[in-house]
C-alpha cells in the first residue's frame, strides 16, 4: 500500500515496555490460572510497573539467536535496521520467562514433582538458548505460607528445587492461591520487573561491547543500528533520559552516513524514526520547545534531501509525514497538559503537511504520466513479502554502494511506485490534513488562518471534483473576505466557486458568483467581465453558458450535458436572489424625498440604479415594496429598461398617503429589479430596505469623509454622485398644516380662587368649512401631579366651580367653522395654589380636500400654550388690641377687647371687596353685628382695607389656655369682571388667643376730654371677679395738672361678684394732654396683682382744652 | 529585502499591498491576510497592560516554512506587514525596524496630502518608490 508506507509503524510509535513470558499456565481450563493470568492483565494503570506480558506454551519456541561474531573484519552491513528488530525485542524474545507450577511443601509425590519442574525449566532454556533471558519459577500453591524461617520443610524443600532447576533463589517464588491474589501478583510483577531491568542492562552492555571490533568506513551503518538499539533498550528498561541521550547521537551519526541517490530513502527513513523518537521524548520530559529546536533541524536537515528526481513525490510525501507527525506529538502533548500559543500550535505543522501532501499531489501528476503499463514481473515484490531493512527499494535490497546493481531494474522498479503515486487519493490526505489544521487554528482564536485553509479545503475538494462540498466551504468563507473587503481574495475565491457552480450547472448559484464577479468588487480585468456578462446573459435567455477557463476537458463536458438537461426541464423559471448581503453588479440605493410627508401632499421616492458591468445590462420591472402594501401599485414599472456601464439612473414615483396613516412611518421593505423575462428566464434581484449591499455602508462612509473635506463645492460639481448619494428608507406622515388662529386672551396673573377668564378666538382661514372642531382645554398634561389636584377647569362662568371640575377638558365640541368665520369661547380656570402652570388648548377639526385628484378627508390641529402665573390677591393681616388700642398678648376673660383686621392688597388689578364678615367660636361681640365696614370697596394695588370689632371673652370654666378665636370670610371679586360674576369667598382662619382671668378688674367712665378750669368727673367701678372677699387699698396721687376732691386714700373691702364705686371730681389746670392723677391700688389678699397690673384697664391721659373764649365775629375777621 | 509590503487599514483592510512580481501574488494577499489574526492578538494584548505606551514594532509575526512576517501597528491602528524570505538571514531585526519606520514616514506624507481621503487606497508614487526602494529588486 502507498499510502501507508509513509505511517510511522506501529512499534516505534508505541511505548516500549519490557516484555514478560509466562508459561505453564491453562487459562483456558484452569479456572485458577485464569484469575492469576486476569490479575496480571487487568487494571495496569500507570501506577503498575510498565510490563508487557504475554502467556506462552511451555515449549514454545522463541527467535533463534544467530551465532555471536566473532569478528567484523569481512563484515559488509547490509541495512541500517531491520524492519523485524523493534517487534522481536517488544514480541517476541523475553526478558524474562516465568514457569509456573502447582506444587505445595508438603505435596505427598514431592520428589516426582520437583523432576518434572526441573524439566519443565530444561525445556524452557533449551528454546533461549544463547540469549540472556532469564528464567524465573513460581509455585502454585494451595495453602498460606507460615512466615519466612519458620516452615523449616518448606526452607529445605525450597533450597532443593532450586538446585534441581539450577535457579538462584531470588528466581524462585511461591504464589499461594487465596483472598490477596492481586497484592501477591503486584509484588511478583515487581520482582519480574528488577529481573527485566537487569536483563536489559545486560543487552545495552551486550551491544556498546560491539564497537570496539567497527572501523568506520565500512561500518558506518554499525554506528547508527548499534546506537539506535541502546536507546530501545534503554527505553525498554525505562530509562528515557539515558535513551534521549543514544537517540541523540543517533541521530547525528544518521547525518553522518554518506548519501546518495541509492540510500537516500533509508537514510531519511531511520532520520525520520529518530526524530519522531527524540521528538517524543522531549515532549514526555515536558521540554516542548528542545521538541520543537530537534524538530526544526530536522527539517532543516533533510529539507533538501530529495533523492531521486523521478520520485521527488517520495521526499514530499515523507516531509508532509514528518509534519502530520509532530503535529500529532505536539497535540497529543496538549491534552496531557501542555499549553500551546496562538504562533506555535500544532495547526502550523497539519497546516505544512498539507502544503507538502499538495506538493506531493503536483509533483505525482508531472511524473505519474498516465499510459505507462505496469511493468511485469512484479518489481516490488520480495520474497519475504516485506523488506529486510526499512526504506530500502525491494528490488536491491541490501544493496549500499553509489550505483544501483541493475539500471534496467531500476527504470522498472521507479516505474512501478510512479503508477503506485497515480493511484493515491491526494485530496483525501490533503483535505484531512486542512481540517485538522482548521480545528487547531479555531482553538488559537486565528479566525483568518482558519478561513485561509478553508479556502485550501475548499479548492481540494473543488479538484476532487466534490463540487457540492467545494461551494459549501467556499460560501462559508467568503462572506468574511467580504466584509473585511479583501476584495483581491475574495475575487479568487468567486472565481473558484464560479468554476464548481458551472461544472455542477447549479443555475442559482452561477448566476450569484456572476453578478458578483461582475460588481465592482471583482479585481478581475475587463475582457474576463465581459466574457462572464455574457454568460449570464445566456444563462438568462435559457441557453448553456461558456464553460469557465482552466476546467479540464472532461468534466466540462460532462457539465455541458448537465446544463443542456437542465435548461430542457420544464420546471419554474423564476429565481429570486436576496443580494444584500453581496456586492452585486447592480447597484440599488433608494430614497423618500424627504423625512416626513404632510398627507396633504403626494409622497414622492426615488430608486436610483447603476451597473458595473462592462456591457448594457437590460431589465424589465423595478418594483418598491413598502410597509403598508397598499401602497405597492404605485411604485412599479414594468417594461423594459436598460443600464449603461457606470451611469447612474433615476426612477420617480409618487403616491398619495391615507388619511389612517397620518402619525405612521412607511418604510421600504424591499426593492426588486428582474432580470430575463418570460421568454428565458426570470431572475428577481432583491435588496432588502432601501437598497444598499455588503459594500455601500464603507463607501458611504468613504463618501462623507470626502465631501466634509472637499465642502460645498464637490456637491455642486457632480450633482448626482453615487457615493454621496444617501439612502432615506422611511418617511413619517404627518397631519396636514392647519389653516385657523388660535388667539387667547386674559388678563394675568390669576388670582389665587378666582375663576380666571381666558377668551380663545378661533378664526378659520381655510377655504372649505372646518367640520367638527373641537376644543380640549387645559392644563397642559405631564406637569407636576400636584398641580393636577389645584387646577380646575370649566366653561362655566357664573359660579365658582367646586373641586370636581377636571383639569383638562377633552373634546369640546364647537361645531363647524365657515371660512372666514371667528368663534369665541371663555375658558374659566380656577387656580387653587400659586405658581406657574402651563395651559394647553387644542384645537381639532376636519375638513375635505384634494390631492392629485384624489378627495381625502384631513385631520389637522392646532395648539397653543400659554403659562399662567397665579398669585394671592391680598394679604390679610390680624391683630388683637385692648380697648385703648394697645397690643395684647392674652386676653382677659369678660373684658371687651379689639380684633383688628387688615386686608393689603397684592393683586396688580383693582379688587372690589363686596362683604366681609366674622365667624366667631367663643367670642362674642360686645357690639350689635352691623353691616360690614368694607362693603363695597375697592383696592387698587398696594391699597390696604382695615376693619375693628369689639370683642369680648364670656368667662370660660377652663380659663388659661388657648382658644380659637374663628374666621373671616372676605367676599371679592376683580373690579374689572362684570357685575354677574362670581364672588370669590375668602375665608381667613383667626389666631388663636392666650386667655386669662383677672381678680379685678377695674374701669373708669370719664368725658372724652375736660376743659381747663372745669369740672371733670371720673368714676371708677371696681370689680370683684373672685369669689372671696376683697380688701383694697386705694390712693390717689396728686397732680400738677390738675385738682380734685374726692377720698385721697381708702380701704374699703368689696363683696364677690359686686363692685364698688368711686367718684373723683378732677379740676383740670393745664390744656393739652395732661396725665390724670395716678391711682394707686393694691390687694393684700393678692399681691401678684396690683397698681402696675391693673393700670393697663385705666385711662392714663386725657386731653384738656383750653378754657373757652367768647365768640368775637371781630377777632375771627382779623385772623 | 522584503518580497511583499502592505498597508492595511484601521478595519483590515488592504490600503495597499505590493510584491515581487514573480511569485504567486494571491499566495502573499492571504499570508498578509492571515498575520492580521497575530496583530490583533498582540494589539489587544498589548492595550489591556501598557495603554498608550506602546511599541508599534510588533516584530516578528510567524515564521512560515518559506517567508518570515513582521508587523507594524501606528497609533491610529493603521497596520504595515513586511513579509521577507526565510533564507534571508542577513536581515537583522534592526534592519526591519528601520525599513517600518522609512514605510511609516512615507505614509505619514500621503496623509498629509490634503487631497489624499483617509481610507483610500494609496496612489501614491512617493509612496510606490519607497516601496520599490525596499524590494527585492528582481530582473
Amino acid at each position: 500500500m502507498a499510502g501507508s508506507q509513509w505511517e510511522l509503524p506501529p512499534e516505534l510509535c508505541c511505548r516500549p515496555m519490557a516484555f514478560v513470558a509466562l508459561t505453564g499456565l491453562d487459562v483456558v481450563y484452569n479456572a485458577v490460572h485464569r484469575a492469576i493470568w486476569d490479575a496480571f492483565c487487568a487494571n495496569r494503570r500507570a501506577d503498575r510497573v510498565p510490563i508487557s506480558f504475554k502467556v506462552l506454551p511451555g515449549d514454545h519456541e522463541y527467535p533463534k539467536c544467530r551465532t555471536k561474531r566473532t569478528s567484523y573484519e569481512w563484515y559488509i552491513p547490509k541495512g541500517i535496521l531491520k524492519t523485524g528488530w523493534m517487534n522481536k525485542h517488544l514480541n517476541l524474545v523475553p526478558a524474562l520467562v516465568v514457569l509456573f507450577y502447582e506444587l505445595d511443601w508438603d505435596d505427598p509425590q514431592w520428589k516426582e514433582k520437583q523432576s518434572e519442574c526441573a524439566t519443565k525449566v530444561e525445556i524452557v532454556r533449551t528454546s533461549l538458548q544463547g540469549r540472556n533471558t532469564k528464567v524465573a519459577v513460581v509455585l502454585i500453591q494451595k495453602k498460606t505460607p507460615l512466615p519466612p524461617g519458620e516452615d523449616l520443610v518448606a526452607s529445605e524443600r525450597a533450597a532443593a528445587l532450586c538446585n534441581a532447576c539450577d535457579l538462584s533463589g531470588k528466581s524462585l517464588f511461591v504464589l499461594p492461591h487465596t483472598d490477596h491474589l492481586v497484592g501477591y501478583i503486584i509484588r511478583l510483577e515487581n520482582a519480574f520487573y528488577e529481573h527485566a531491568q537487569t536483563y536489559y542492562y545486560t543487552e545495552i552492555r551486550r551491544v556498546k561491547s560491539h564497537k570496539e571490533f567497527l572501523n568506520k568506513t565500512t561500518h558506518q551503518l554499525l554506528f547508527v543500528r548499534h546506537q539506535f538499539k541502546i536507546a530501545f533498550f534503554s527505553e525498554l528498561k525505562q530509562d528515557t533520559q539515558n535513551a534521549l541521550k543514544y537517540y541523540r547521537t543517533a541521530y547525528s551519526l544518521v547525518h553522518e552516513l554518506r548519501a546518495h541517490e541509492t540510500n537516500m530513502l533509508e537514510i531519511k527513513t531511520m532520520a525520520g524514526f529518530i526524530n519522531y523518537k527524540i521528538c517524543r521524548l522531549c515532549f514526555q520530559h515536558n521540554t516542548p520547545l528542545d521538541a520543537i529546536a530537534q524538530f526544526r533541524k530536522h527539517i532543516d536537515l533533510c529539507k533538501k534531501k530529495i533523492g531521486s528526481a523521478e520520485l521527488a513525490f517520495e521526499h514530499a510525501a515523507w516531509m508532509s509525514k514528518q509534519f502530520q507527525s509532530f503535529g500529532e506529538l505536539f497535540d497529543e502533548a496538549i491534552k496531557l497538559g501542555l499549553t500551546a500559543i496562538q504562533t506555535q500550535n500544532p495547526g502550523f505543522y497539519y497546516q505544512q503537511a498539507a502544503c507538502y501532501s499538495q506538493d506531493r499531489k503536483q509533483q505525482a501528476q508531472q511524473l505519474c504520466q498516465a499510459g505507462a503499463s505496469y511493468p511485469s514481473p512484479e518489481p516490488l515484490e520480495t520474497q519475504s513479502g516485506a523488506l529486510d531493512f526499512y526504506g530500502q527499494r525491494p528490488w536491491r535490497q541490501g544493496h549500499q554502494s553509489i550505483d544501483p546493481p541493475d539500471a534496467e531494474k531500476e527504470k522498472t522498479g521507479i516505474l512501478a511506485l510512479q503508477i503506485k503515486e497515480r493511484d493515491v487519493p491526494h485530496s483525501e490526505l490533503i483535505i484531512a490534513l486542512l481540517s485538522n489544521a482548521v480545528a487547531q487554528f479555531k482553538k488559537y482564536k486565528c479566525p483568518r488562518m482558519k478561513s485561509h485553509l478553508m479556502v485550501q479545503m475548499g479548492e481540494e475538494y473543488y479538484h476532487a471534483k466534490d463540487y457540492t462540498k467545494a461551494l459549501k466551504l467556499l460560501d462559508y468563507v467568503m462572506c468574511d473576505y467580504r466584509t473585511e473587503r479583501w476584495w483581491g481574495l475574495l475575487t479568487a475565491i468567486l472565481t473558484t466557486a464560479l468554476r464548481c457552480a458551472y461544472l455542477m450547472a447549479s443555475v442559482k448559484d452561477y448566476i450569484i458568483y456572476c453578478m458578483e464577479l461582475l460588481g465592482r468588487a471583482s479585481t478581475l480585468k475587463e475582457d474576463q467581465k465581459s466574457r462572464i456578462e455574457k454568460n449570464l446573459i445566456k444563462v438568462l435567455m435559457n441557453e448553456v453558458p461558456d464553460a469557465e477557463p482552466e476546467c479540464d476537458s472532461s468534466s466540462v463536458s460532462a457539465a455541458r450535458s448537465l446544463w443542456s438537461d437542465r435548461m430542457a426541464l420544464a420546471g419554474s423559471n423564476e429565481l429570486t436572489l436576496e443580494v444584500q448581503d453581496y456586492i452585486p453588479f447592480i447597484q440599488c440605493k433608494a430614497k423618500f424625498q424627504s423625512p416626513s410627508f404632510h398627507v396633504d401632499q403626494p409622497i414622492q421616492l426615488q430608486v436610483f440604479l447603476r451597473a458595473d458591468c462592462p456591457h448594457p445590462v437590460s431589465f424589465n420591472k423595478l418594483a418598491v415594496s413598502l410597509s403598508n402594501q397598499e401602497y405597492n401599485q404605485w411604485c412599479v414599472v414594468e417594461e423594459t429598461m436598460s443600464l449603461l456601464p457606470g451611469k447612474t439612473k433615476c426612477y420617480n414615483f409618487s403616491f398619495v398617503a391615507k388619511t389612517e396613516d397620518v402619525g405612521k412611518k412607511i418604510e421600504m421593505a424591499g426593492i426588486e429589479v428582474m432580470l430575463g423575462g418570460d421568454s428565458g428566464r426570470c431572475v428577481f434581484v432583491n435588496w432588502r430596505g432601501a437598497g444598499g449591499d455588503a459594500a455601500s455602508t464603507h463607501e458611504a462612509l468613504q463618501a462623507s469623509r470626502s465631501s466634509r473635506r472637499w465642502g460645498r463645492g464637490m456637491e455642486a460639481r457632480q450633482a448626482l454622485d453615487w457615493d454621496s448619494l444617501t439612502i432615506q428608507h422611511s418617511t413619517m406622515i404627518i397631519s396636514r398644516v392647519p389653516k385657523i388662529s388660535v388667539q387667547l386672551s386674559h388678563q394675568p396673573p390669576a388670582l389665587n380662587n378666582e375663576m380666571y377668564c381666558i377668551s380663545l378666538t378661533v378664526q378659520s382661514q381655510e377655504e372649505g368649512v372646518a367640520k367638527d372642531v373641537k376644543l380640549t382645554a387645559g392644563l397642559k398634561p405631564g406637569q407636576d401631579a400636584n398641580l393636577g389636584q389645584t387646577t380646575h377647569v370649566t366653561l362655566d362662568g357664573s359660579k365658582v366651580c367646586d373641586d370636581t371640575a377636571p383639569a383638562l377638558l377633552p373634546d369640546v365640541p364647537l361645531g363647524d367653522l365657515k371660512p372666514g368665520e371667528k368663534l369665541e369661547k371663555c375658558v374659566y380656570v380656577k387656580c387653587v395654589s400659586t405658581g406657574p402652570r402651563v395651559f394647553l388648548f387644542h384645537v381639532a377639526y376636519s375638513i375635505d380636500t384634494t390631492v392629485e385628484g384624489r378627495q381625502i378627508v384631513c385631520k389637522c390641529h392646532k395648539d397653543e400654550t400659554v403659562t399662567i402665573e397665579t398669585v394671592v390677591p391680598f394679604e390679610v393681616s390680624v391683630k388683637f388690641v385692648s380697648t385703648k388700642f394697645e397690643p395684647l398678648d392674652r386676653v382677659a376673660l369678660d373684658i371687651p377687647f379689639l380684633l383688628m383686621t387688615d386686608i393689603l392688597s397684592s393683586s396688580p388689578w383693582p379688587l372690589l371687596l363686596a362683604s366681609s364678615s366674622l365667624q366667631l367660636l367663643t367670642m362674642t361681640s360686645n357690639t350689635p353685628q352691623l353691616q360690614s365696614q368694607l362693603q363695597e370697596v375697592v383696592l387698587q394695588t398696594g391699597e390696604s382695607a382695615s376693619e375693628c370689632f369689639c370683642l369680648r371673652c364670656p368667662p370660660l370654666t377652663n380659663s388659661n389656655s388657648t382658644v380659637a378665636t374663628g374666621q373671616y370670610l372676605i367676599s371679592w371679586r376683580r373690579q374689572s369682571s362684570s357685575a354677574d360674576s362670581p364672588l370669590i369667598q375668602t375665608t381667613v382662619t383667626l389666631p388663636h388667643v392666650i386667655l386669662e382671668s383677672v381678680p379685678l378688674y377695674i374701669h373708669a367712665d370719664l368725658p372724652s376730654f375736660g376743659r381747663v378750669r372745669e369740672s371733670l368727673s371720673v368714676r371708677y367701678h371696681i370689680e370683684n371677679r373672685t369669689a372671696l372677699v376683697q380688701e383694697v387699698e386705694m390712693a390717689v396721687e396728686p397732680s400738677d395738672a390738675f385738682m380734685f376732691s374726692g377720698l385721697k386714700q381708702v380701704r374699703l373691702r368689696i363683696l364677690p361678684g359686686s363692685e364698688q364705686q368711686m367718684l373723683y371730681n378732677y379740676y383740670p389746670l393745664m390744656a393739652g394732654y395732661q396725665t390724670l392723677p395716678q391711682l394707686n391700688i393694691s390687694l393684700p389678699r393678692c399681691p401678684t396683682t396690683n397698681t402696675h397690673t391693673l393700670r393697663r384697664f385705666l385711662p392714663q391721659r386725657i386731653f384738656v382744652k383750653p378754657q373757652g373764649r367768647q365768640l368775637d365775629d371781630a377777632s375771627i375777621a382779623a385772623a | 529585502m522584503a518580497v511583499c509590503i502592505a498597508v492595511i487599514a484601521k478595519e483590515n483592510y488592504p490600503l495597499y499591498i505590493r510584491s515581487v512580481p514573480t511569485q504567486n501574488e494571491l499566495k502573499f494577499h492571504y499570508t498578509v491576510h492571515t498575520s492580521l489574526d497575530v496583530v490583533e492578538e498582540k494589539i489587544s494584548a498589548v492595550g489591556k497592560s501598557l495603554g498608550d505606551q506602546r511599541e508599534l514594532y510588533l516584530g516578528l509575526l510567524y515564521p512560515t516554512e518559506d517567508y518570515k512576517v513582521y508587523g507594524y501597528v501606528t497609533n491610529s491602528k493603521v497596520k504595515f506587514v513586511i513579509v521577507v524570505d526565510s533564507s534571508n538571514t542577513s536581515l537583522r531585526d534592526n534592519e526591519i525596524r528601520s525599513m517600518f519606520r522609512k514605510l511609516h514616514n512615507s505614509f505619514t506624507d500621503v496623509m498629509c496630502n490634503p487631497f489624499h481621503n483617509p481610507g483610500d487606497p494609496i496612489q501614491s508614487k512617493a509612496f510606490d518608490g519607497i516601496v520599490s526602494g525596499m524590494m527585492v529588486q528582481t530582473g
